[in-house]
């Protein structure tokens, strides 16, 4: 049962960052009640102590569903009420899923995110892997494609590696892997010989990475250019010159405060600018 | 004085007198790029710089097995930091250690670290208004905000809130109060000076009543930050 809980959990989570203590809440309440004291609240701002409480119907008509909403993070359950711990506006997503969105610099590790790591150290088996935490997290040198006791993969301090979370939660040091489920590298591993690396906040990076970005389709149309994401804020940009890569870089850093309209017009300007 | 009547009477309209009299306050939020969480808070021509960094690697010898370590630097406008500052950051961080949630980040730490921009009175307040709005701005998970007011108990018994250094100089009296938003209960008291009991109690309802303007303030601050995303 616990199993299948955090399963359901990772599916998902797959693109947003994880309380582990808070991230799946069962209510065993009426439909209409969560949804009526959440809805009216949608898309608002709201600030840590804001409480959400649910009082049972009292007309014990025995009508009471059983139903699970899903409270992401900034949502923290308490007994009866839902209490908000962060400042943001709060979203959600069909048919049960509530978290605030607020916009944040730091990150912290969750499992299943793929991030950019910087390796610090080697120390017997493991690299020390910088990703942003308050931990470095540890990447066991055979959790690469291909990799074999006496085959080691050519990982040098300083290098960039892109890996996901096996374990990441507040009480263990996290763990990296480079290699998915059935062994294959799948775009992870170590990268980066030019380009430059540089860090926005998150809220910004998990603009980048929606299916269909506005953004990256629009830096697209200026010039080519390779990117790479990571869930903790960095980005790693590669362009067919040093000063292509330069305005990459200043573009996406300050496009994090624009609306649309005024990302457009500076895109524009730019591109012409260049042509 | 002396008829209870007349204390309440008197009471009520040193509330309504007094809740009016906060100075200008404003505050800005997000300005450094480097610290996770920044805001300045300005009262009147008091203003503090403040910056959070968390959750962040903390030193084995300071790390505490199951919750955050919180630390706090007050940096006055000349000099070094001296005994009159640590004071002032004992007072903070157990404001801080109260309101944020540190079981959900062991073995890190917290670190805010408050500049003096300029001191005009009522300095331990402003620091911990600017405290509020840099951990919110850091997106470190809090149970409820928190925010101060400070009492000046005047010669004559008159009770001044959020006192200039002239007014807190010429007082026989100073309080310090930081109030939370899920109660209004106080969460830190820091006094100076000699007052009686009912003096005591009356400066605790201004000050929770001068709070709710500020909490209102903190909303609408918000508010604005975030409206650009929308």
């Amino acid at each position: 049962m616990l199993f299948l809980n955090f399963y359901f959990e990772n599916k998902s989570f797959s693109r947003f960052r994880k309380y582990t203590n808070t991230a799946h809440s069962r209510c065993f309440l009426a439909m209409d009640t969560i949804h009526a004291c959440f809805k009216e609240k949608i898309g608002e701002v709201l600030l840590p102590g804001d409480v959400f409480s649910f009082r049972l119907p009292e007309s014990g008509d025995g009508s009471i569903k059983t139903e699970k909403t899903i409270c992401g993070p900034g949502l923290r359950r308490n007994g009866e009420e839902v209490q908000v711990c962060k400042s943001g506006i709060l979203r959600h997503k069909q048919p049960n899923m509530y978290w605030i969105d607020s916009q944040q610099r730091r990150y912290v590790p969750a499992k299943g995110e793929s991030v950019i790591g910087i390796v610090t150290a080697k120390s017997g088996d493991i690299f020390k892997v910088d990703v942003g935490g308050s931990e470095q997290a540890s990447l066991s040198y055979l959790a690469f494609e291909g990799a074999t006791k006496r085959n080691r993969p050519n990982v040098q301090v300083g290098d960039l590696v892109y890996g996901q979370f096996t374990i990441a939660n507040k009480d263990m040091e996290p763990e990296l892997v480079c290699i998915d489920s059935c062994g294959r590298a799948n775009g992870m591993g170590v990268f980066g010989a030019d380009g430059l690396l540089f860090k926005v906040s998150l809220g910004l990076v998990r603009r980048l990475l929606v299916p269909q970005s506005e953004i990256i389709k629009d830096l697209e149309k200026i010039f080519p250019f390779e990117l790479v994401v990571g869930m903790n804020g960095r980005v790693w940009v590669k362009a067919k010159t040093v000063q292509q890569t330069l305005i990459v870089t200043n573009l996406l850093e300050t496009c994090e405060n624009m609306t649309s309209q005024q990302r457009q017009t500076l895109f524009k300007r730019v591109a012409d600018g260049c042509l | 004085m002396s008829a209870t009547r007349g204390l309440c009477m008197r009471t009520m309209m040193e509330l309504d007198q007094s809740c009016s009299n906060l100075r200008e306050y404003g505050s800005e939020q997000s300005l450094l790029s480097k610290p996770d969480g920044t805001s300045t808070f300005v009262q009147g021509d008091t203003s503090i710089l403040a910056g959070v960094y968390g959750p962040a690697e903390v030193k084995v010898s300071k790390e505490i097995y199951d919750r955050a370590t919180v630390e706090v630097l007050i940096q006055p406008k000349m000099g070094l930091p001296g005994v009159r500052e640590r004071a002032r950051e004992q007072c903070v961080r157990e404001t801080c250690e109260a309101a944020l949630l540190l079981t959900l980040h062991p073995r890190s730490s917290v670190t805010v670290v408050l500049q003096v921009v300029h001191d005009d009175g009522s300095l331990l307040s402003c620091c911990l208004n600017a405290a509020c709005m840099a951990l919110m701005d850091a997106g470190l998970p809090m149970s409820h905000l928190f925010c101060s007011v400070t009492c000046a108990i005047s010669k004559e018994g008159q009770i001044i809130t959020d006192p200039t250094a002239r007014q807190e100089k010429e007082s026989r009296a100073l309080l310090t109060f930081a109030i939370d938003s899920a109660e209004s209960s106080v969460l830190m008291s820091s006094t100076t000076g000699s007052f009686s009991v009912q003096e005591l109690q009356q400066c605790i309802a201004i000050s929770q009543k001068a709070s709710e303007q500020i909490f209102q303030f903190y909303r609408d601050s918000v508010k604005r930050r975030y409206s650009k995303i929308k």
